[in-house]
């Protein structure tokens, strides 16, 4: 009986209690004919076994910092992660907490979320921030749901730029199904070396909004501030998708003019863990906060005149609003705030900047060391932060499975998304990379070039 | 106890500054070494101006956060009886197997020749929850339970869809129903029509037929219902759905009843989402991250969300070689609902669930867990009106209000806090006045059920004799009752570093 | 005991209708319901046509949320700028301040008298 408590005494006592002889007595309400399945489960393994199956399953794999130096990125970042976070994590008092529905007893968990708040509407340069969404993706899709109830349903165009992640723009496609909106933009063939300023003739009046991503997805920085104030010209809102390492450094979107800044925050202390759990970070202008999906922690003062923090405008959620609510989301990604507000408060100003310029400052380094490569050549010529675009030699998938007999994991092949650049090949790189392993990737490199030339 | 630090331009006391309070200019915590590579330029005019985040040392957060934790309640510490929510304990094995650089340290985008232990454990839950609940295909992308709710609605659109059938624009949903039911429904333009339950808290089956014809989708269903009552036609109700084409669509919350006791999939629901941080005991982590995987029936698995895990080439037993896993994409896939493959940190905690229970501690579950709830009831439905008097599964509603007492559903609430039990849900389901649902869980010995109803009987005894002591609780808990009304209007959302913050 | 001024008219849905000034609002009664309320959103613009049944407003309490239905067909002439800055006037104020449109051409054929709608809001304290 894993986890369950109960003697066969205690059992029957309250089955006495109850008024019925057996547990089976409990399900009569339960069709005969479905009633107690067998189930085709293996028997329970205890905790010793389980650990080791788990330990046999997580063998079974190779990783970074494990058997492989990684250069992979295109939305996942492989970042160093500080002891103190999960220790932090590990605390019961905030992993087996509920959502802070009983304030009194959630203070933890509250002004957590409030200082995680405060941190990203900090570092994006927006003004408000909700408490999550479950990623980057799914925020950017809230976004469009923001918009349309900004406008009241009176404007049904958005425009994505085809340089915006292509899993963020699929995940759009598939959150607007049955909203009858307008998606457009959102095409892989267009050209993709053209700046925003590309998607100019597609806003209009009819234009509820626009999203653009920078960095975007092949690591381009562009100032948007003109883009944007065009954009504003016709009325449509601006939501730009970001990365909050670069903010570090960079000029942030809200000092562009965007009214909506959302990305995907795994960057913030949270380990790559095969894609999830991650978190969505959702700011925007303090004029749209009552559109805005998703948890609100507020500050107010409770009955003792203590300062207090609450969940509020929760009129806005499914609970109250149900099928007129904007968005029918429930969760925040509470414990993924919480990394984010532990790891963004242990680094601070300066250990975050410090992180940014060391990946700037690699990046740079290993592009300027594989451009030297016979075959090989930055594909684009706009600044970048941390990922670029190399154009090689051969399909990138080749050149992939060559770096991987060297224990490297490749850059990302854009060719899956994009049937134009199917040579170009997307490289990340963090402070997680040294010298060392940029000079490997690039050794790899000079002889696979060898080699192809010698074919 | 944490110094009351009294902050004389706040007319409030504050009990933990934040971070920004705390900071001070010039500290550090956490550092990184210098660049091992050359400088490159950087382009002065993309560059920020100023980073207004806090500057703290490694110890100030530490103990910021640990006094924060210290103001939280959480199953580690006592009783959460949150009906619907499931709050049983999170096994600690769990969070070491997540935790396995083998499983923590994988990118999403890695080939999948180098993530086969990752395949083969996703692979392997699907299979577990197909066979716990009776599908025949399962997704694991979704991120949470509304996130597999909204995954459901879209699979039920794009059904109707490939049928060539335009007409189908409404959803049928009980009135107990929870509140992302018809927010999911909505939110895909379907109209909401609510279909009333019972006096024994069923579905009313004259009601459901006459609102079904060929303009409804389906049928939102929760069963066991938000009432804890298992609908004794769940059968019946299918059945009439289907026979005017709808799609029975299953809320899983409450699966937690019925692991080892029924498969919904046999009693004629076509699709369900799973709560993994429900019913498999994954944590809550004070608001997320949950995961909500979505289980079909055969004729609804090529709709399914893409990528799903599945074999790419099979196993070869002569030779020993395992099989190959990878992603498919479902033929007429309603697309991606989120970013990568879904919450793979809550699929190895899932996991590690199941494998250590088996059918039969699976079936222990639900037998406990409907054991225990009606243990609690049976000991307070003498003084709690029950409006629904009859076994419950793992959880019941019970009204929270007393003849002669002005004492209400959150006054009792407030008051449990005192006795050091979270409250149950409050005011849920909407048809139930004063609702208080409980949920104990199976993981909850006698001894705290039996503390939890004797709190519950003493505060019905003060809601008469001292109503003003449970109208202004909670009193021992270390904050009380909140301004809703002043947050909601003076609306402060977040805090910046003080004006004058690194003057001189 | 709940406040019905006897000289304006009432819908089922609780909003009043004065139609010697043209000003719509919500009842007292509604006010009581929703408790505090925190936000309202004036959803027409002076020049829009309204018509029974037609959003007008969005409110919001600590609690609850709400559309207001426009009582009367007609065309807006005014909308309540204040109002939105000050949500709390409803409670406060509900058929003085917290007005939130004025409409010409309305009649309030069809609505519920004073006395009619205290008979609406008893039936359902019940």
């Amino acid at each position: 009986m894993t986890y369950i408590p109960h003697s066969p005494k205690e059992r029957d006592a309250m089955l006495a209690t109850i008024g019925v002889t057996s547990l089976a007595d409990l399900f009569e309400a339960v069709p005969a004919e479905y009633r107690f399945p067998h189930l085709n489960i293996p028997s329970a393994l205890t905790e010793m076994e389980a650990a080791d199956e788990l330990a046999g399953l997580a063998d079974a794999n190779s990783t970074a910092g494990d058997d492989l130096i990684s250069f992979l990125g295109a939305g996942a970042y492989r970042h160093y992660i500080p002891a103190a976070v999960d220790h932090i994590l590990r605390r019961g008092e905030f992993y087996t907490a509920y959502t802070p529905y009983q304030p009194e007893v959630s203070q933890g968990t509250l002004q957590a979320i409030f200082e995680y708040q405060s941190l990203m509407t900090n570092l994006t340069g927006m003004e408000v921030s909700n408490a999550s969404h479950y990623d980057g993706a799914t925020a950017a899709a809230e976004a469009v749901n923001m918009a349309v109830a900004n406008f009241r349903g009176k404007r049904g165009k958005i425009v994505v730029s085809p340089t915006v992640n292509p899993q963020y723009r699929a995940t759009i496609r598939t959150y607007t199904l049955g909203m009858g909106l307008t998606l457009l933009g959102d095409d892989p063939t267009a050209d993709l070396y053209a700046g925003p300023e590309a998607l100019d003739s597609l806003i209009d009046a009819e234009t509820a909004l626009v999203i653009v991503q920078y960095p975007d997805f092949f690591g381009r920085l562009n100032d948007l501030s003109g883009f944007i104030a065009k954009a504003h010209e016709k009325g449509a809102l601006v939501c730009v998708v970001t990365n909050p390492i670069a903010l570090a450094m960079f000029k942030t979107p809200g000092a562009m003019g965007a009214d909506i800044v959302v990305g995907e925050g795994q960057p913030l202390g949270i380990p790559l863990s095969y894609g999830g759990p991650y978190l969505g970070f959702f700011t925007s202008r303090k004029q749209f906060v009552h559109k805005m999906s998703g948890r609100l922690v507020g500050e107010t003062v409770d009955s003792r005149g203590q300062r207090a923090y609450v969940l509020t405008l929760t009129a806005r959620e499914q609970h109250i609003k149900r099928e007129r609510a904007t968005s029918n989301i429930c969760t925040n990604q509470g414990l993924l705030a919480l990394s984010a507000a532990v790891y963004l408060s242990l680094l601070g100003k300066s250990g975050l900047r410090q992180v940014a310029e060391l990946c700037y400052h690699k990046a740079h380094y290993a592009a300027e060391q594989i451009a030297k490569i016979p075959g090989f050549g930055t594909c684009f010529t706009e600044p970048f932060f941390h990922e670029f675009a190399m154009c090689g030699p051969a399909p990138v998938a080749e050149i992939n499975a060559f770096l991987l007999e060297y224990g490297i994991l490749g850059g990302y092949d854009l060719g899956q998304d994009y049937p134009s650049l199917k040579d170009h090949i997307l490289i990340a790189v963090t402070e997680m990379n040294s010298r060392e392993d940029i000079d490997t990737l690039v050794e790899a490199l000079r002889e696979f070039s060898e080699e192809v030339g010698n074919a | 106890m944490p110094e009351l630090i009294l902050n004389p331009e706040l007319s409030a006391k504050v009990v933990e500054p934040t971070l920004f309070e705390l900071s001070s200019p010039g500290r550090t915590g956490v550092t990184f070494p210098e660049p091992d590579v050359p400088f490159a330029e950087i382009p002065e005019d993309l560059l920020r101006e100023d980073l207004p985040l806090p500057e703290l040392a490694e110890v100030d957060v530490i103990r910021h956060f640990v006094r924060l934790s210290k103001f939280n309640y959480s199953v580690d510490d006592g009783f959460y009886p949150l009906g619907s929510c499931t709050m049983k304990y999170n096994p600690k094995i769990n969070e070491d197997a997540a935790r396995l650089p083998g499983f923590a340290g994988a990118h999403p985008l890695q080939p999948i020749e180098t993530v086969q232990g990752i395949l083969a454990l996703m692979y392997q839950l699907q299979e577990w929850l197909k066979e716990i609940s009776g599908f025949a295909a399962v997704t694991l992308q979704p991120a949470a339970g509304a996130h597999g709710e909204l995954t459901g609605v879209l699979i039920m659109r794009a059904y109707h869809l490939s049928r060539g059938d335009t007409k189908r624009v409404k959803m049928l949903i009980p009135d107990s129903a929870h509140g992302t039911n018809p927010a999911s429904s909505g939110v895909t333009g379907l109209q909401v029509v609510q279909v009333p339950s019972d006096p024994r808290g069923n579905v009313d089956l004259a009601a459901l037929k006459a609102a079904c014809d060929d303009t409804v989708a389906g049928i939102m269903l929760t069963n066991p219902n938000t009432l804890g009552m298992f609908d004794e036609n769940v059968v019946e109700v299918c059945k009439i759905v289907h026979n005017c084409g709808g799609v029975v669509y299953g809320d899983g919350a409450n699966l937690n009843a019925l692991l080892g006791i029924v498969r919904p999939g046999d009693l004629g629901i076509d699709l369900m989402h799973f709560n993994l941080h429900k019913t498999f005991s994954t944590p809550h982590g004070g608001g997320g991250p949950g995961s909500g995987p979505v289980g079909v029936a055969a004729h609804l698995a090529d709709f399914l969300p893409a990528p799903l895990v599945g074999i790419i080439e099979e196993e070869n037993e002569e030779e020993d070689i395992p099989p190959l896993y990878g992603f498919v994409t479902p033929a007429k896939t309603i697309g991606r609902m989120k970013a990568f493959h879904g919450h793979f940190g809550m699929h190895v905690r899932a996991f590690t669930y199941i494998a250590m229970h088996g059918a039969e501690g699976l079936r222990n579950i639900a037998e406990y867990a409907v054991l225990n709830a009606n243990y609690i009831q049976a000991r307070i439905k003498s003084v709690y009106h029950v409006p629904y008097d009859r076994i419950c599964m793992h959880e019941f509603v019970a009204e929270g209000q007393f003849e002669g007492s002005t004492v209400r559903a959150l006054d009792i609430a407030k008051r449990l806090m005192d006795y050091r039990f979270h409250p149950p849900t409050n005011y849920f389901p909407l048809i139930v006045h004063e609702a208080l649902m409980i949920e104990p869980t199976e993981t909850e010995n006698k001894g705290t059920l039996d503390a939890f109803a004797d709190a519950l009987l003493k505060i019905a005894e003060e809601a008469k004799t001292q109503p003003e002591l449970v109208k202004s609780a909670p009193l021992t808990t270390p904050f009380g009752r909140m301004d809703e009304v002043k947050a909601a209007r003076e609306l402060v959302l977040c805090c910046w570093l003080p004006e004058d913050y690194g003057d001189e | 005991m709940t406040n019905i001024p006897s000289n304006l008219k009432y819908a089922e849905t609780d909003e009043w209708f004065d139609p010697a000034t043209g000003k719509i609002g919500l009842s007292d009664y509604a006010q009581s319901q929703l408790s505090d309320i925190v936000f309202v959103e004036i959803l027409v613009e002076p020049g829009d046509a309204v018509e029974p049944g037609k959003a007008i407003a969005s409110v919001e309490s600590v609690k609850a949320s709400a559309e207001v239905y426009s009582p009367v067909s007609g065309k807006v002439v005014a909308i309540n700028g204040d109002l939105p800055g000050k949500p709390e006037s409803i409670n406060s104020d509900p058929y003085g301040d917290a007005w939130l449109i004025k409409v010409e051409g309305g009649k309030g054929d069809g609505m519920k008298d004073a006395a009619a709608y205290e008979k609406h809001c008893e039936s359902r304290a019940q």
